[in-house]
């Protein structure tokens, strides 16, 4: 969960703890397939954060790999499905567009950027990762994170305002 | 004829894979150290010195720089002098697995475009070149595909002008903006046939940045009129504002056709990696 997340503006930063999962293309296209279906979902999206992520493969003696952010517009179009099923909040890269900002006013979510481009350094903030759905998608499977301090800008805000429209 | 194994070009491109992928090219390092004490913006600023701390802790830790590790695309400068025992292509890619799973790298190839499947290492998209001599050249380039993504090729009229042809190279960069992880590198390839056009615009990025140019001459300063004119636009690093957007454009030409010009952008984020040896 995010506190008080309906006060952050885009071009904030948060440094934050707690719970995301990563999730990228194939895993959201299940995701909204099993919405869709009214079928249960692998994980409670109820105030959920999802990180638009596809680790490395985790080196020995690490928590995980390489975790940067992956491009965040290809989740677009499943992205006003999961907020309306209880997601939260998302962390990626780049813009969204407009129906996503539009579904974020409207559930009041909140969209992250994180450092872009840097995997290596993001891995630092992660203190515990487990595998918890769709294995058979390697990195594209879904990883419950433990994060710490995990940096953050507010991309676009719980009012539908986005930092790339000033 | 010198002979050459191919046990000995697996054990290469597998070393590669790693060098590439753990450690970030000198060129690219220099271009956002330079970049980081330029930039007046200060959140620009803040980006770059995270991306220049990400790449000494990818080294230092071999951990790779960024954890999309690419399509591995391999080129190959093969001397009409040498010969290969054994087979090439399968050794290049028992390279690229063993490399990608020592270095912990990451899976991202599907063996079929549309049905997709689980992801693996492999298969590796290999060019060749034969050349004269007697080495073997071996150049490995893990290419992200959030920025691979943003590709444009567009067939002007031979007609076409200058200015043209920088307006779809700025615009392109503009189509791209926060998404592809900015400061990019922009590889234009300009020439030949279509396809030709597309690999030109790759191999404008294994040049080094900047560094390598010649001071004088038509193309080195059209390329640092566009370095300029695209750090105008005001993207900067993760599409935040500032004047980084761009670390430098490479142009690679090649003779055309009386009828056309192609012209192909191919950009690459701020983690410009690639790896050389030769044998």
């Amino acid at each position: 969960m995010i506190p008080n997340s309906e006060k952050l503006k885009a071009g904030d930063e948060v440094l934050f703890s707690g719970t995301i999962y990563t999730a990228r293309d194939q895993a959201h296209k299940r995701l909204a397939k099993a919405i869709a279906n009214k079928k249960k979902l692998p994980i409670n999206l109820k105030g959920a954060i999802i990180y638009y992520c596809g680790p490395t493969a985790t080196p020995k003696g690490k928590v995980i790999g390489s975790c940067g952010p992956t491009t965040s517009s290809r989740m677009d179009e499943f992205t006003p499905l999961l907020l309306k099923a209880g997601l939260k909040a998302m962390i990626g890269k780049g813009s969204r567009a407009a129906e996503v900002s539009r579904a974020i006013k409207k559930y009041k979510g909140v969209y992250f950027l994180t450092y872009a481009g840097c995997g290596a350094l993001l891995s630092k903030y992660v203190k515990r990762a487990k595998l918890v759905a769709y294995p058979d998608l390697g990195p594209e499977a879904i990883y419950k994170l433990e994060v710490k301090y995990f940096p953050l800008i507010v991309g676009i805000d719980s009012k539908g305002r986005s930092i790339y429209e000033k | 004829m010198r002979i050459i194994s191919a046990d000995k070009i697996r054990k290469a491109v597998s070393d590669l894979c790693i060098k590439a992928n753990l450690i970030l090219r000198e060129d690219a390092l220099f271009a956002l150290k330079q970049a980081a004490t330029k930039e007046t913006n200060k959140k620009a600023k803040k980006i770059l010195r995270a991306i220049i701390d990400n790449a000494s802790i990818a080294e230092s830790e071999k951990l790779a720089i960024c954890q999309d590790t690419g399509m591995p695309v391999v080129f190959l400068e093969i001397g009409q002098d040498v010969k290969i025992t054994g087979n090439l292509i399968q050794a290049i890619n028992r390279g690229v697995e063993s490399g990608y799973a020592k270095g912990y790298l990451r899976s991202s190839i599907v063996k079929d475009p549309l049905f997709r499947g689980k992801p693996g290492y492999t298969p590796a998209v290999v060019h060749r070149d034969i050349v004269e001599g007697s080495k073997l050249k071996i150049t490995v380039f893990p290419k992200g595909f959030g920025c691979e993504n943003k590709t444009q090729l567009k067939m002007f009229k031979p007609v076409a002008n200058i200015a043209e042809i920088k307006k779809f190279i700025i615009d392109a960069v503009k189509a791209a903006g926060p998404d592809a992880c900015p400061p990019y590198v922009v590889g234009v390839g300009i020439g030949g046939t279509a396809d030709y056009a597309c690999l030109l615009a790759k191999k404008a990025l294994l040049r080094k940045i900047q560094k390598g140019l010649s001071p004088k001459g038509a193309l080195p300063e059209l390329e640092r009129e566009l370095l300029s004119e695209i750090n105008k636009l005001g993207i900067g690093p993760m599409g935040l504002g500032g004047k980084t957007t761009a670390l430098g454009v490479n142009i690679e030409t090649y003779p055309t056709h009386i009828a056309g010009m192609p012209v192909c952008l191919n950009i690459s984020c701020h983690a410009l990696r690639s790896a050389t040896v030769i044998l």
